[in-house]
């Protein structure tokens, strides 16, 4: 993968990164009285594919529009498995719900994995697992067999998301590409944070706390495992001597400030690729800057569909890219 | 028969022309394509800003004229083009050859290098088209090394045609 393979692509993404919001904007859509009102400056924006989309309509096809572009720009997509290859555990996991409740759901499956969620149900359904590539095979008839037998739905989505963590990690290391890398290792450690977290609100067990886990460098899962046996005030004394030390204070504020905390976090790492001319690390700033600006506008259109106040929702806001 | 070392002067000096060319031109070449790209991205979302790509991809294509350049003058000095036939000895076919090394050379790395500098000046003019003048800078920094190359191959070329060796 040379440099120069990128530069068209970087270019166009430099006039597409001018159409990204920025914290005015965002000010702006708070300064809205209504959802609706929201919606109508989104459309404006060029947002959505039609103008009489609901929400939900709306986020969706600005999700498909980075993928579509990505599509136009990237011959090989399989750069950006580190971002796609979850939503293929995600895609296992409703195929195998789907099958055990033996109910047709529709909409459960998410678009812009590394392979198709057909393939996935049908392999499920079949129990053909070996149609699936390798890092969903041997997961997917272990968890289907757990849900099978013991109806066990979090230990099923237990296992499934630990080699999804795993493998999102070797992706990312396995790219060469600096950014990936580090989206990897940031990915797996702020997840693991909200693992042990979890745990101690719910009192799991250490059994649990280490099924789940899922290495990585930036963290010492056996240290995070005895700190959240002791607590959370122990995870946050661990968390200290680790490079999330600054994720305390997000952690003891409420557990929607440690999520912000982890978003913004990604976000200010990707911040130099806005001048970078090369490689592909400037489209996977983009498109984490775009998934960073959906989940933005969902939280405050669902904020201000459902009456919470703005200071709430300014809670929960994250930074912008641009 | 014997062989004479001088018969091989012309064929340095020669060498030398076509090296200031060929490098040169193979670094503006690959420094035009890439700037070429990038402009190719910004005008396929925004073709108003044709004009202001256009130039910051041509920029470092100008080492490619000055390759050209070196090597018309060193043709003429030995008379390849223009005739007169004037003797070059191994010696001074040996200078001309070093003379047209910092076209070549620098002509190649300056244009590949300029072209990374073109290319980010790019992505400035994508988002900031005010910014165009300021921009256009960054490469032309880039340029003043290429313009050195090219004096001091030109003055070598000439003063080794006043040689008398």
């Amino acid at each position: 993968m040379t440099e120069q393979q990128y530069t068209y692509a970087v270019a166009r993404i430099r006039s597409k990164e001018l159409s990204l919001l920025s914290k005015s904007d965002i000010e702006q859509l708070m300064n809205c009285k209504s959802e609706k009102e929201c919606l109508r400056l989104l459309t404006d924006k060029g947002w959505g594919k039609s103008e009489d989309e609901n929400a939900e309509q709306l986020l969706n096809a600005e999700h498909e529009k980075t993928w579509e572009l990505m599509h136009e720009l990237v011959e090989d997509m399989s750069v950006f498995h580190t971002f796609l290859i979850g939503n293929d555990f995600h895609n296992l996991k409703a195929a195998i719900k789907q099958v055990y409740m033996d109910s047709e759901i529709t909409d459960i499956y998410i678009s812009h994995g590394t392979i198709k969620p057909e393939l996935i149900y049908r392999a499920v359904k079949e129990h053909e697992f070996s149609q699936l590539p390798p890092h969903l095979s041997a997961c997917a008839e272990e968890a289907y067999q757990i849900q099978l037998h013991t109806g066990d739905s979090q230990l099923c989505d237990i296992i499934l998301d630990k080699v999804a963590l795993e493998t999102i990690y070797q992706e990312g290391k396995a790219s060469g590409n600096e950014l990936l890398s580090l989206y990897a290792e940031l990915k797996v450690a702020s997840s693991d944070i909200k693992i042990a977290l979890r745990s101690v609100k719910t009192g799991k067990d250490k059994n649990f706390i280490e099924r789940a886990l899922a290495e990585c460098e930036s963290l010492d899962i056996r240290k995070l495992t005895v700190a959240a046996l002791g607590g959370e005030e122990e995870i946050c004394n661990y968390l200290s001597t680790t490079d999330y030390a600054d994720a305390v204070s997000a952690l003891k504020e409420s557990p929607s400030a440690f999520e912000r905390w982890c978003d913004n976090l990604i976000i200010k790492h990707i911040r130099p690729q806005k001048s970078n001319p090369f490689t592909i690390s400037p489209l996977a700033a983009y498109i984490l800057a775009r998934e960073n600006e959906i989940k933005t506008v969902r939280i405050l259109l669902s904020g201000k569909r459902n009456d919470i106040s703005d200071d709430s929702i300014r809670e929960r806001l994250r930074e912008m890219y641009v | 028969m014997k062989f004479d070392i001088n018969t091989l002067g012309i064929v340095l000096a020669l060498l030398g022309a076509v090296l200031a060319a060929l490098m040169a031109g193979i670094g503006s070449a690959i420094a035009v394509g890439m700037g070429g790209q990038a402009a190719a991205g910004v005008v396929t979302e925004d073709p108003g800003k044709f004009g202001k790509v256009l130039i910051l991809q041509l920029l470092p294509g100008t080492q490619g004229i000055y390759g050209l350049l070196i090597a018309f003058i060193t043709l003429t000095q030995i008379g390849v083009i223009g005739g007169g036939g004037a003797e070059v000895t191994f010696a001074k076919g040996l200078l001309y050859f070093a003379a047209c090394l910092p076209m070549a050379i620098v002509g190649y790395y300056s244009a590949v290098s300029q072209a990374k500098a073109s290319v980010g000046s790019i992505g400035v003019v994508a988002k900031r088209p005010e910014q165009f003048g300021k921009a256009m800078l960054f490469p032309i920094m880039v340029e003043t090394y290429a313009i050195f190359a090219l004096l001091i191959s030109i003055l070598a070329i000439t003063g080794v045609g006043n040689l008398n060796i």
